[in-house]
């Protein structure tokens, strides 16, 4: 369990572009940080950053586990979940299938799988193949990991942008109760996050 | 390692479900064997005697093409994110990943082989040899293969460059292969060539996940 993150003087080259220097961002147990900053700023790319798929030119990304700094390594495989823009999931493959690997695949259960869709509003989906869902319903079956296999730090990449607003507020609900059990999340946004959070902005 | 079979259960199921992978590389083999007569001439004698030259170079294209798109996928749409933050390293991915396409698409192949070389007119006394050889040739196909994939990954040309990158690693395993079915129909000793082979394979599965791993984690980064 992540107890914190800390992000120390960051900065981020891609090609021969940088995105930002000198960044230094902590969060701990039960916080939200939304980063903002306009398009191309650097919002996904430090969230890749901090997910380790990105190394940084410059500066630390630290995790604090229950008794003090974590390996990195460690910290990530069974420590945080990145939700991205692509959401990773086989155009041919159904709903459930999909969900039932990625929950296995990032320790969760079948169980948990089932309990997740529930909240996520996703029964009905659950058999009909990827691509014969919306954008939002896609979404929300990427988001349902999320639940199925609790990890501390949630990193997520515009994770309400196709999501209509009842299900924004139910998503809010659930980010709200994540937070509760000391849990973090990291979101690159444009609308306010549905969530007390402090607001970071990216690349000023 | 139950992550390991998780993964290998998945590209199992992805390789066998999207249009029958398997079945369009067998269609795919008999047609190279079919084209083969067309191009060179009909006389028996000479079709027999590249009978298992063929039936294994067709083995080598048809492997190849399956191959291509092997990590593309899982790249364009955000899933190896996904397998490179799971609990098991790239390097394991990448054995799942070549290990599910040998099993999907090598060892029907494989078996495939013996019917191809037999109806091209080679002796039935190399179909005992031609079968491990073209496991264990496939087995290197599959691993080589996914390097070529793993390093394309990102081009907007992937497929020509894939072939590019692979079909000089294929080249020893050929060698050594047809070498071994060359030499037993010949009634030479064949067991040089066929333990070339195996060693070139395990090299292949020993060595190659460690090249992709690296590979993704560049095109990731």
């Amino acid at each position: 369990m992540l107890r914190a993150i800390r992000i120390k003087d960051l900065s981020l080259v891609r090609g021969e572009r940088r995105l930002f220097s000198g960044l230094d961002l902590e969060i701990s147990a039960g916080q939200a940080v939304a980063l903002t900053g306009r398009n191309g700023a650097g919002k996904t790319s430090l969230l890749r950053a901090v997910a380790g798929l990105l190394r940084p030119s410059r500066g630390v990304i630290g995790f604090d586990g229950e008794a003090g700094p974590l390996e990195a390594e460690v910290a990530r495989s069974d420590g945080l979940h990145l939700v991205g823009h692509h959401d990773g999931l086989k155009s041919t493959r159904s709903a459930w299938e999909e969900l039932l690997f990625q929950t296995r695949w990032t320790g969760g259960s079948e169980a948990s799988a089932r309990a997740a869709a529930k909240k996520l509003d996703l029964d009905r989906l659950l058999d009909l193949e990827i691509r014969r869902l919306s954008a939002g319903q896609r979404r929300r079956v990427a988001l349902a990991r999320l639940l199925a296999s609790p990890r501390s730090l949630w990193l997520l990449d515009e994770p309400m942008a196709p999501l209509d607003a009842g299900h924004r507020e139910g998503f809010g609900a659930l980010m709200a109760r994540h937070l509760e059990g000391g849990g973090m999340v990291l979101a690159a946004v444009h609308d306010p996050l549905p969530v007390p959070c402090r607001v970071v902005e990216v690349g000023g | 390692m139950k992550a390991f079979l998780i993964l290998l259960r998945r590209e199992l199921a992805l390789a066998w479900g999207n249009g029958g992978g398997p079945l369009l590389a067998l269609a795919f083999y008999a047609c190279v064997v079919t084209l083969l007569p067309l191009a060179a001439g009909r006389a028996p004698e000479r079709l027999a005697s590249l009978a298992p030259g063929i039936a294994w170079l067709a083995l080598a294209l048809a492997a190849l093409l399956s191959l291509e798109r092997l990590f593309e996928r899982d790249f364009e749409d955000g899933a190896l994110d996904l397998l490179a933050l799971g609990p098991a390293p790239l390097e394991a991915v990448a054995v799942a990943k070549c290990l599910a396409h040998w099993l999907a698409a090598g060892a029907p192949l494989a078996l495939a082989a013996p019917i191809a070389a037999l109806a091209l007119g080679a002796s039935p006394h190399i179909i005992p040899l031609l079968i491990p050889c073209a496991l264990a040739g496939g087995l290197a196909f599959s691993f080589l293969g996914g390097l070529g994939a793993s390093l394309a990954l990102g081009s907007k040309r992937g497929g020509l460059l894939v072939a590019v990158i692979v079909l000089p690693l294929y080249v020893p395993p050929v060698i050594f292969g047809a070498g071994a079915l060359d030499a037993l129909a010949g009634g030479l000793p064949w067991t040089g060539g066929l333990f070339l082979l195996l060693a070139y394979s395990a090299a292949a599965v020993a060595l190659g996940p460690i090249a992709m791993a690296a590979a993704c984690r560049n095109a990731l980064d």
